[in-house]
């Protein structure tokens, strides 16, 4: 569990965070999202005691980060930039890192498995490619086994595999109970991911909701060999209703309702899909306001 | 069994494997040792040959022991060096904030640095000072010139230049922690060490005398004499006013790395 209260940054007059109030819970993976810039390596960083808050407080279950008694049996973290030393071996950094926590060395080579860099690990980091990179730090981050996990932006630099590969391993992690919080400005990598969003502008959070709230289904797609007729059916109720190519897209009503009234009335039906608005529409609608720089068209 | 929560010895051991497990260490220890002994002994070379032709007073106020240790002055660039790395890569390559993630008490993590910095570099400060008295003696022998390890004065100052050493690298991790840059870091002990020595050059006779006796290389080599001589600090004062030097920069260090950002 993490929680920020009035977390505040500013960097020589400039806010980058603007008293953040969130809580990070158990469980589920918690979507960081917003813009570049908007505040949110500002706020891991906060969260590690990297920087120090200008105002406000960050805990981490309950204390702050440089009074858990082993940080890193408790939090992981993943941080954007590269953080080891290009001419240490991955295995000798985490040799190291283990040892400053009191953590078995055998659990070295445990998340070396664990990432697939076994066969690399006594190589130079300096050699790895960016991705290789990337599950050094995410090796360095398991390392504790902790409840906490942070990943800042971690697909960026990821081929198709990877990214795949630290999807299904946040999601795994959040199923064994684990704290997952992963910052992104890829809204279609928060969509397929995150059970839970932290939206953040301009260092403000602008909304901490469940996905399900945030991007509510707003109408339901319809196929049927009779549409005509279903169509006319659906008027009759008078719900909301476009036609859009071979589908019938109504709004305001659940599936059920529209399946219940197709057996009603007789009508064969070959899909029912409630259709959330993308949550690229949903996050523009809450941004339009916050974010730094408009991109100009054209 | 090792605790399973973060304390202060397993942040020197996380560092411990820190510093062997990087090239630069073995480098800096290879040439450290190479640098002071090899050049004390052509020093030492170079007097003996040249011994005829000095004139009284030169031989009357000849130091054996400071002159055979005089190599010790360049181990400084090689040491200094390593202090510095051990801090500035951190920030050059973005470690810090891995390291710190893992010791998020500040003043632990640099004191842990300290510890394990000055231990490499006490034990290779030692073998070179060592080194470079005994090749040097062996050589002023020739000419019946040298000093033994038992005469007066001499273990204190072969030891001394150990110590020496061991305080260079200890400013130097200062100065890498102040700066957090290597080459800048590396150019300001180098700077204050080789270059402000010749401020005093400028200065009115007696007033340079004096100034330059409390210059940071004068005093911190002071150590390494056995006579008294008039450009020098008596050893053990000129010592302490370099580790004076020494706790200034580390305190500034320490100030500074608990405050900043990372």
């Amino acid at each position: 569990m993490i929680s920020a209260a009035g977390l505040t940054k500013v960097y020589g007059g400039k806010t980058a965070l603007d008293h953040a109030d969130f809580a990070v819970r158990p469980g589920v993976v918690t979507g960081f999202l917003g813009p570049n810039g908007a505040g949110k390596s500002t706020a891991m960083r906060l969260i590690l005691g990297l920087d120090r808050a200008t105002a406000g407080s960050v805990t981490v279950n309950g204390r702050a980060y440089r009074d858990l008694p082993a940080p890193l049996r408790e939090v992981g973290a993943l941080l954007e930039a590269k953080a080891w030393h290009g001419g240490r071996s991955a295995y000798n950094h985490l040799r190291f890192l283990a040892r400053t926590n009191g953590i078995p060395r055998k659990r070295v080579g445990e998340v070396l498995d664990v990432v697939g860099l076994h066969d690399v690990a006594a190589k130079r980091a300096r050699g790895y490619s960016l991705g290789m990179g990337q599950r050094l730090g995410i090796a360095a981050a398991l390392l504790g086994d902790p409840g906490i996990l942070m990943f800042d932006e971690p697909v960026n630099g990821l081929d198709p595999e990877g990214i795949l590969w630290i999807r299904r391993l946040m999601q795994s992690l959040a199923a064994e109970g684990r704290t997952v919080f992963v910052s992104s400005h890829l809204m279609s990598e928060m969509a397929v991911t995150a059970g839970h969003l932290i939206v953040i502008g301009r260092g403000r959070i602008l909304a901490d909701t469940s996905m399900e709230d945030f991007i509510p289904p707003d109408h339901v797609r319809v196929r049927s060999p009779d549409l005509p007729a279903l169509g006319r059916a659906v008027a009759a109720e008078n719900w909301q209703a476009v036609t859009g190519g071979d589908a019938l897209l109504v709004y305001g009503v659940t599936p059920a309702a529209i399946g219940d009234l197709a057996f009603r009335a007789g009508l064969r039906v070959h899909e029912l899909t409630p259709v959330h608005p993308s949550l690229e529409e949903a996050f523009m609608r809450l941004t339009a306001d916050s974010v730094e720089f408009h991109g100009v068209d054209g | 069994m090792t605790p399973r929560r973060a304390t202060f010895a397993g942040a020197v051991a996380g560092e411990w494997i820190k510093i062997w497990t990087v090239r630069s260490t073995l480098w800096s220890m290879f040439s450290t040792v190479v640098v002071t002994v090899g050049l004390s002994s052509l020093l030492a070379l170079a007097y003996t040959l040249s011994y005829d032709r000095l004139g009284f007073r030169a031989r009357l106020a000849f130091d054996p022991v400071a002159y055979g240790l005089a190599g010790l002055n360049f181990g400084v660039i090689t040491l200094g060096v390593l202090g510095v790395l051990v801090v500035s890569t951190e920030f050059s390559s973005g470690l810090i904030r891995t390291s710190l993630s893992a010791v998020p008490r500040r003043s632990r993590l640099l004191a842990a640095k300290a510890v394990v910095l000055a231990m490499i570099a006490l034990v290779v400060g030692l073998i070179s000072s060592f080194l470079a008295f005994f090749a040097s003696q062996a050589i002023f022998s020739m000419r019946r010139l040298g000093a033994g390890i038992g005469d007066p004065e001499v273990l204190r100052a072969v030891t001394g230049g150990g110590l020496y050493l061991t305080l260079i690298a200890l400013i130097s991790l200062g100065a890498g922690a102040i700066v957090r840059h290597t080459a800048g870091a590396i150019t300001s002990v180098l700077g204050v060490l080789f270059v402000a020595p010749i401020f005093g050059v400028f200065l009115p006779e007696d007033w340079g005398r004096t100034v330059q006796k409390f210059l940071p290389p004068a005093a911190g080599s002071a150590i390494l004499t056995t006579r008294e001589t008039p450009i020098t600090l008596p050893p053990w004062q000129g010592f302490g006013v370099f580790a004076g030097y020494t706790a200034v920069v580390l305190v500034i260090a320490f100030a500074l790395f608990r405050r900043r950002d990372v």
